[in-house]
């Protein structure tokens, strides 16, 4: 008897803890679905709604014509290029990071704080004025391409290039990937690389036996961070690459303001969407943890 | 949490710690390389940015006889401080309740906390766009609110993507610790509110200070959904230089960026000061 | 209600057509405003760097109201802001093009005569353009050309003819491959590729378009930026030797620049595009924005606009108003209006210009 007693209360207290979480939540919750599912709402029915004869979308003939001219030719260049961008942009930004993160997390509380402030800084002026900063750069007599000629690398003209384009965007989002990976290095327990040093001897097995898994969560919601971004990118492509190519962002933009085809733009959009939250959910099982 | 300790063992021995100490001063250059070139425009005296002519002050002076551009920074100010108030509050709050609790749709809310960071901005330009145009009136009906003064359309706007921000840095922290502390600290009998001032909030500070600095650089930088959002009279920064794009980028732009990178790292540099101060104060 | 609006607006012009819409009954459309008369602070949504802020202090001092200008980079983004209604704008500035579409759509309101009496300064070409017929809607703000600058200084004498931006042998010639920009705008763009097939830039036949789309697609490892904003910048800066841009935008940059340049229309015709004053149908105070048309059409306020943005005043009074230098240059004022088109709304072919674009890109 007293047992079922116990039992009873346990799962009373249970049922008070899951609805304390719930209410801890909710102002979240109630803002996000006011402030974006009901305008995420809004776009999926603009998706399978009508384009009329002079470019203003009608809510009503519900159709999927606008998925259907997700086919053609024109999307499917545009999708690989965009993706092949944000992959390349991704590791390059992985590769840039990583050692930085694991070098900030070395030192003293207080150099880390001002190291990583020194990271953020920058993105505090304007992010149109860095990105034509970099064009002074890389122009024909810039200071980049003068110092990749002269180290003897080509020329050293990228500008509108698509290299110019993943410089631009793995400028532009490196921070994304050096905070995470920060966060997830910085709460490493040091003794067991030191363990693990013991026994290894080697410093690069040490780290890749047990610095590299317990930092997997920061490498995985780095590049999350940085992958969709370059993705969907508009503004950079048009800066330093001269739009020469068509990319995703770009494309969806044409859609919703140059064509005025708000069907299509949406039906792009939540196609977009869908497929980076299935990715997002895959990668994140696949990392054992949510971050 | 004696880490300390042990964390000579991290720094990696021999040639391939000079090889992380260039590395990671390569990649600071890399940061600082164009706001050089930024800041040295904006003394130039030809009105093209990356032809110099001559040293010049008088872009500064242009600065500070624009009131439209002092109008417009000012706007960014109110719109930054208050967006990151309300989403690092919400953020957290949001954060604790997937870390630490289960509940009855959680996962559903965890899939759409997500869904800010991985859309376009563009969708979500577009999205608020229409969501404003089609429900102004409604919330005009509110008395207090008035939905044609953009300030508030940027507020909620930018609100609704750091949420998601925010509570992904603090949830990354909170995934680090475990919840012994509290537990223990909940069987003292101290109160909720105790426990989460004493006890959870510390611990996950640097998370929450880290998703404010996100959600300020997210707000400042904004351009896309922001020049879709504001409304008459509330022309944030970022869309005030987008829009003098059209007739070249003068060095009136770069001037603004300058005086906004200096003020803000004012900031920072003061509350560093004053933390060094009030912690040495407190310690030993 | 907005909506309402809208359908009422759309009625009184078809009953305006019809001869049948009174003037009694329209003003239950629109409120009537007097001369001079203002309803409230005014609400100016325009391109940057295009208004004197001096105008706009007199205008404040002259009126007793506040003006609060905001700015747009390009017609698709104002359009996309106030066709969702409640914008808060009274008077935007849209290009010629756009006024026609933001016609059909009901959303701009007619010019009220009884109190714009300036309205008669306005040179007879803009009296009857074909994007307003009879000019019912809108009044001309500005005007300008769309061509190509070259860098004299570099190529010497050139050609006036759109192949350079499209033709590889004069490429070849002059040295142009990956120093060209070509204007990242739909109509412009494919308008330029038609006008250098002999086309008219309003082209509504399938396969001369598809042609257009070849130019585009074979010019594209030429060149180096579609760009609308910095070709200007792009060609005094050196990094490119010949640009697709609008008459006003080069010689601002000119003037910074050290080598030659030179602005023309090509010889196969281009683009006259002009920008007009329109007050929204949902503008909260419609009576200040017609006192601020009234204002701008005034002949010296006219004047003082084109000596400040050096683009072409459709005002005809204002010409003994305008500087000299400013009415010799010929940049600013063609010699040779003949071999001008303007941009037409073209309807339901309008999105394939668009798509055309994207697929000589892709």
């Amino acid at each position: 008897m007293p047992a079922v007693a116990t039992q009873g209360l346990e799962h009373q207290a249970e049922r008070a803890k899951s609805r304390q979480g719930f209410l801890l939540g909710l102002p979240a919750i109630v803002y996000l679905l006011v402030f974006f599912v009901i305008p995420l709402g809004i776009v999926i029915a603009y998706s399978f709604a009508t384009r009329t004869r002079s470019g203003r979308t009608e809510l009503n003939d519900w159709n999927v014509e606008a998925y259907r001219r997700l086919g053609e030719d024109v999307v499917r260049a545009v999708a690989f290029r965009s993706l092949w961008i944000a992959v390349l942009t991704t590791v390059v930004c992985l590769v840039l990071a990583y050692p930085l993160a694991y070098f900030i997390s070395t030192r003293s509380p207080a150099v880390r704080n001002m190291m990583l402030v020194g990271v953020m800084i920058p993105f505090w002026s304007n992010f149109l004025i860095r990105t034509y900063a970099w064009r002074v750069l890389l122009d024909s007599d810039g200071l980049f391409t003068q110092m990749v000629s002269a180290v003897g690398l080509g020329d050293g003209r990228i500008l509108f290039t698509s290299n110019a384009v993943i410089l631009g965007l793995v400028y532009g989002y490196l921070p994304f990937m050096v905070l995470p990976l920060y966060a997830s290095i910085e709460r490493i327990d040091w003794s067991l690389v030191e363990g693990a040093r013991d026994l290894y001897a080697s410093g690069w097995m040490a780290f890749r036996r047990v610095v590299w898994p317990l930092s997997r969560p920061g490498v995985i919601a780095g590049s999350i961070l940085v992958f969709v971004p370059s993705f969907g990118a508009f503004v950079t492509p048009a800066i330093l690459g001269g739009n020469k190519k068509g990319l995703m962002g770009s494309y969806i933009v044409d859609q919703f303001l140059d064509a005025r085809n708000g069907p299509l733009g949406a039906s792009l959009s939540v196609v977009v969407l869908g497929v980076m939250l299935v990715g997002t959910l895959i990668y994140f099982r696949q990392g054992g943890r949510t971050l | 949490m004696g880490k300390g300790v042990a964390r000579s063992t991290a720094e990696p021995m021999g040639y391939s710690r000079w090889l992380l100490r260039a590395h990671s001063l390569l990649v600071f250059v890399f940061f600082y390389a164009p706001i050089v070139v930024l800041v040295v425009y904006s003394f130039n005296k030809s009105a093209v940015v990356g032809k110099w002519t001559g040293f010049s002050l008088s872009w500064y002076g242009d600065f500070l006889a624009n009131d439209n551009i002092q109008r417009s920074i000012w706007i960014s100010v109110k719109v930054c401080v208050a967006s990151t108030v309300i989403s690092v509050v919400l953020g957290t709050l949001a954060a604790l309740s997937i870390e630490r609790f289960r509940w009855w749709g959680q996962k559903a809310f965890d899939a759409v906390l997500y869904l800010p960071i991985i859309i376009p901005d563009v969708t979500m330009a577009v999205m608020m766009l229409v969501f404003f145009g089609e429900t102004a009136e409604l919330f005009n009906v509110i008395p207090g609110v008035d939905l044609t003064d953009g300030l508030e359309k940027l507020v909620l706007s930018h609100v609704a993507f750091n949420i998601s921000f925010v509570s992904v840095v603090v949830r990354a922290r909170l995934a680090g610790l475990d919840a012994s502390m509290e537990e223990a600290a909940a069987d003292l009998y101290a109160s909720r509110w105790q426990v989460f001032r004493r006890v959870t909030l510390p611990q996950i500070m640097p998370g929450v200070l880290g998703g404010a600095l996100l959600a300020v650089t997210l707000s400042l930088d904004d351009v896309v959904v922001s020049s879709f959002v504001s409304g008459v009279g509330a022309t944030p920064v970022s869309v005030y230089v987008f829009g003098m794009l059209r007739k070249g980028v003068s060095p009136l732009i770069n001037a603004v960026s300058v005086v906004i990178l200096v003020a803000s790292m004012a900031l920072v540099v003061a509350s560093l000061v004053l933390e060094r101060a009030t912690s040495s104060q407190k310690g030993k | 209600m907005n909506k309402w609006m809208r359908l009422f607006a759309l009625v009184c012009v078809f009953s305006v057509t019809a001869a049948a819409c009174g003037s009694d009954e329209e003003a239950s459309a629109f409120k009537q405003c007097k001369v001079g008369e203002t309803d409230g602070d005014f609400n100016f949504y325009n391109w940057s760097e295009y208004m004197d802020p001096d105008l706009i202090t007199a205008f404040e001092e002259q009126f007793g109201v506040t003006v609060t200008e905001d700015f747009y980079p390009s017609n698709e983004e104002m359009f996309g802001r106030v066709e969702v209604g409640a914008s808060g704008y009274d008077m935007i500035i849209p290009s010629d093009y756009m006024v026609s579409i933001l016609i059909s759509e009901a959303m701009i309101q007619p010019v009220q005569a009884a109190a714009v009496p300036n309205k008669p300064n306005v040179s007879e070409t803009f009296e009857d353009p074909p994007y307003d017929p009879g000019a019912v809607y809108t009044s001309a703000y500005q005007w300008g050309t769309t061509g190509i600058g070259v860098d004299i200084g570099v190529t010497g004498e050139v050609p006036h003819t759109w192949g350079l931006l499209f033709d590889a042998g004069l490429a070849e010639e002059f040295g142009l491959a990956g120093k060209i920009t070509i204007l990242d705008d739909p109509r412009e763009t494919m308008g330029a590729a038609l006008k250098y097939l002999g086309y008219s830039l309003n082209s509504t036949s399938e396969s001369e378009l598809a042609e257009a789309e070849q130019v585009i697609a074979d010019a594209v490892s030429r060149v180096a930026a579609f760009d609308s904003d910095q070709y200007g910048d792009l060609m005094v800066t050196g990094e490119t030797i010949v640009g697709h841009g609008y008459s006003g935008n080069f010689l601002w940059d000119f003037e910074e620049g050290d080598s030659e340049y030179d602005y023309f229309v090509p010889d196969e015709g281009g683009t006259i595009w002009v920008d007009n004053m329109a007050v929204l149908a949902d503008a909260p105070h419609p009576c200040t924005a017609f006192a601020f048309m009234n204002f701008l059409l005034d002949a010296e306020n006219g004047a003082q606009l084109t000596n400040f943005n050096w683009y072409a005043s459709p005002n005809a009074a204002s010409e003994q108003f305008i500087d000299q230098e400013v009415l010799d240059n010929t940049i600013i004022y063609p010699t040779d209006m003949s071999k001008l088109e303007f941009i037409s709304d073209t309807g339901d072919f309008e999105i394939n210009f668009t798509d055309a674009l994207s697929r000589a890109r892709s």
